[in-house]
């Protein structure tokens, strides 16, 4: 008899005494599900991953397909960026907060930016009107990102920068203030979020419809591949997408299926794959499900990996390396008994280092309530440097490899991922998918599917459901100054005065010019910020051109 | 047969969070009441307009950017404007408490904080409706 058939024999046996014990002891449960309601087993064994490869499957740290991580020896070289997204209120305010967060060790910059910035309208827009600078920092012109990097060298820090449809302008906004501190674009190092599919399915922050908003993508692809080209052109992000509420598995296809359209678009207008993918980059979500998690950025880069070689023909194997930043997630964090949420965050943070993330956010226990305060952000911020320094999690490669479960959990995501994949492909691709509304449908079926067995008490959430205090009143919750909106609205009355007028509507005739042909948009953006040319008119020249996307309504 | 209750859920402002009003959208349908769901970045002026024309009994507003002392006050002035008293208006998202009684004053009849049962809502409206 070989090792195999002795094991299965004993498992058997195993199995037989379940049956027994089951009688005396029975389970908490009749059915055990993992954070997204996939099924768990009672117990993993070698049997699970019976008749699969699993050398090549999982394969070596920095080696195709990626399972175990991007890099060769992951965070014993340096451990992954410590990057807190963080803005609000005034470019001033927001320069003090990043200035304070380097100083208590972070080691890059994410930049939150107020809803009429992402949607590019002016702070004195009338929709504008009770939202500047509440969820971000307020930028209407390259006069408040001069502000806003007052004093830190873009040439020291990677800035990230969540910003989808005018992610050009503000990308060039960036560059232009490089310039002035004497800092070549070749030396600049961040992430424009740039991801408009996942703002039509889940976030909302979308301007053009989808055929314009592609070109801009692919244009800031080109035109970084030449003369930005360490800069992270996209972050194809799942994490609004898991927090619009879909599972783990859908959060990993959505993703990939948006980063296959996005290579495909940019494969179209003729550019070389190994030139733009090496710097696509991807953005997930940790919950709370420890084990699915990992499985599923382990998944995640096994997937793409085997995509970006296969279906597109990519040969650089950095083109093949899914490199990605994590946030814990926001929509897990209770208002009820919010210190709670330390511990939370510090669970899926642990998730996003086992996973091998290359940058991480963790959330402020507040966040359910109100913008986190000083304090609360610091406690995030140690809670990854506890990770870091005291948990022994980053001391070896990919931690939890071989572990039965783990392995079996990134074989079933990697298979339901590859199920909704095809489904897209079958739609047509994302961007039909997603007019068609199969992308967003599905996660709302799973949103509301997750609301419903937390009503029912099928699904603990401490604190919420069980478990439960009388509270009083949350304490010391941070709140933006209203003045704030009215500040921001006579500082761009002042620019406006002020710069050239001729100047700005010659960049802006331009700019239209190009709009209306095919030529690569980032030159005439470019000129447009540096003669001062605010956001919202740049954007208008656009909306002019491209029209406005309007989303078909379903709940 | 009895009229349905008729509930407009809307999000005003700028942010684009909308599961919580989407699955609210569909608890209430759910329940058997008529639902109808604005959309994303709906301004108080097109909200009441809407709340008119689909001749609602509530108005459910949804905000996560912090935009609600701004904008809930805005809907329900423009309905006291038009002369209309009988919509009941409720509202969610990520409010701080400590501006629930200011937008209560302001004629917000409930605010709904992160983690409320769908169920409370639906007694809610059931109970307070202002039109029977």
């Amino acid at each position: 008899m070989n090792a195999d058939e002795n094991l299965k024999k004993s498992v058997d046996a195993w199995k037989a005494k379940v049956g027994a014990s089951l009688q005396k002891h029975p389970e908490r449960r009749a059915q055990f599900v993992t954070g997204s309601g996939a099924p768990v087993e009672r117990l993993y064994t070698p049997l699970d991953l019976e008749g699969r490869d699993q050398a090549a499957e999982i394969g070596l740290p920095g080696e195709y397909p990626y399972t175990r991580g991007v890099q060769t020896t992951m965070y014993r070289g340096r451990l992954w960026t410590m990057r807190q997204y963080a803005g609000f209120a005034s470019a001033e305010e927001s320069n003090k907060r990043y200035k304070y967060l380097l100083g208590q060790g972070q080691t890059g910059l994410s930049v939150a930016f107020d809803l009429p910035t992402q949607i590019g309208y002016d702070s004195d827009h009338p929709l504008a009107a009770g939202e500047v600078g509440k969820v971000g920092v307020a930028i209407d012109s390259l006069a408040d990102m001069e502000t806003l990097f007052d004093g830190i060298p873009l040439d020291q820090v990677s800035t990230s920068m969540t910003i989808n449809a005018p992610a050009a302008v503000l990308l060039a906004m960036y560059i232009a203030v490089a310039e002035k501190q004497g800092v070549s674009a070749d030396k600049l190092e961040g992430t424009i979020q740039n991801d408009i599919l996942k703002e039509y399915v889940a976030r909302g922050t979308y301007i053009f419809p989808p055929g314009p908003s592609m070109r801009l993508i692919t244009d800031i692809f080109a035109y970084c591949s030449k003369s930005v080209p360490n800069w992270n052109t996209i972050s194809i992000s799942g994490y609004h997408i898991r927090e619009a509420g879909s599972t783990a598995a859908q959060e990993v296809a959505f993703t990939l299926a948006d980063g296959i359209a996005y290579v495909a678009a940019a494969v179209k207008a003729g550019l070389d794959v190994d030139e733009f993918g090496p710097r696509l980059s991807f953005f997930f979500n940790a919950h709370n499900d420890l084990f699915e998690e990992v499985a599923k950025f382990r998944a995640a880069r096994r997937l793409w990996a085997a995509l970006m070689r296969e279906r597109f023909g990519a040969k650089n194997p950095k083109s093949l390396m899914l490199r990605f930043h994590t946030q814990t997630g926001g929509s897990t964090l209770t208002a009820q008994q919010p210190d709670n949420n330390v511990v939370r965050v510090a669970i899926q943070a642990l998730s996003a280092v086992l996973g091998g993330t290359q940058s991480l956010h963790t959330n402020s226990k507040d966040e359910a309530l109100a913008l986190p305060t000083e304090n609360s952000v610091r406690i995030a911020l140690r809670t990854q440097q506890i990770i870091a320094y005291e948990s022994g999690a980053a001391e070896t490669v990919d931690p939890l490899a071989g572990s039965y479960y783990v392995e079996s959990l990134t074989n079933r995501i990697e298979e339901e991922a590859s199920a909704y994949l095809k489904r897209v492909d079958d739609l047509g691709g994302a961007v039909k998918a997603i007019e068609q509304g199969y992308v967003q449908q599905e996660i709302q079926d799973s949103a509301y599917r997750y609301q419903m067995e937390v009503e029912k008490g099928e699904r603990v959430v401490v604190g919420l459901n069980k478990f439960q205090i009388d509270e009083g009143r949350p304490e010391g919750l941070l709140r933006v100054d209203p003045v704030v909106g009215e500040r921001q609205v006579a500082r761009l009355r002042e620019l406006k005065a002020k710069r050239d007028d001729a100047k700005v509507k010659a960049a802006l005739g331009e700019l239209g010019a190009v709009a209306k042909g095919e030529g690569n948009l980032m030159p005439p953006i470019l000129a447009a910020v540096r003669s001062y040319a605010t956001l919202g008119e740049v954007c208008d020249v656009l909306r002019g051109v491209f029209g406005e996307y309007r989303p078909s309504v379903m709940f | 047969m009895e009229r349905k209750i008729r509930v407009l859920v809307a999000k005003p402002g700028l942010d684009g969070h909308d599961r919580g009003a989407k699955v609210i959208a569909r608890a209430l349908r759910d329940d058997g009441m008529e639902v109808i769901y604005t959309g994303l970045r709906q301004t108080p002026e097109q909200i009441v307009q809407a709340a008119i024309q689909e001749d609602a009994d509530v108005i459910a507003l949804s905000i996560l950017s912090g935009a609600h002392n701004h904008l809930f006050p805005r809907v329900t002035e423009l309905l006291a404007a038009k002369g209309v008293r009988d919509i009941l208006v409720i509202g969610g998202g990520v409010i701080p408490e400590e501006d629930y009684d200011y937008l209560k004053s302001k004629g917000v009849a409930a605010v709904f904080g992160p983690g409320t049962p769908t169920a409370a809502t639906i007694e809610f409206i059931r109970a307070n409706l202002k039109r029977s």
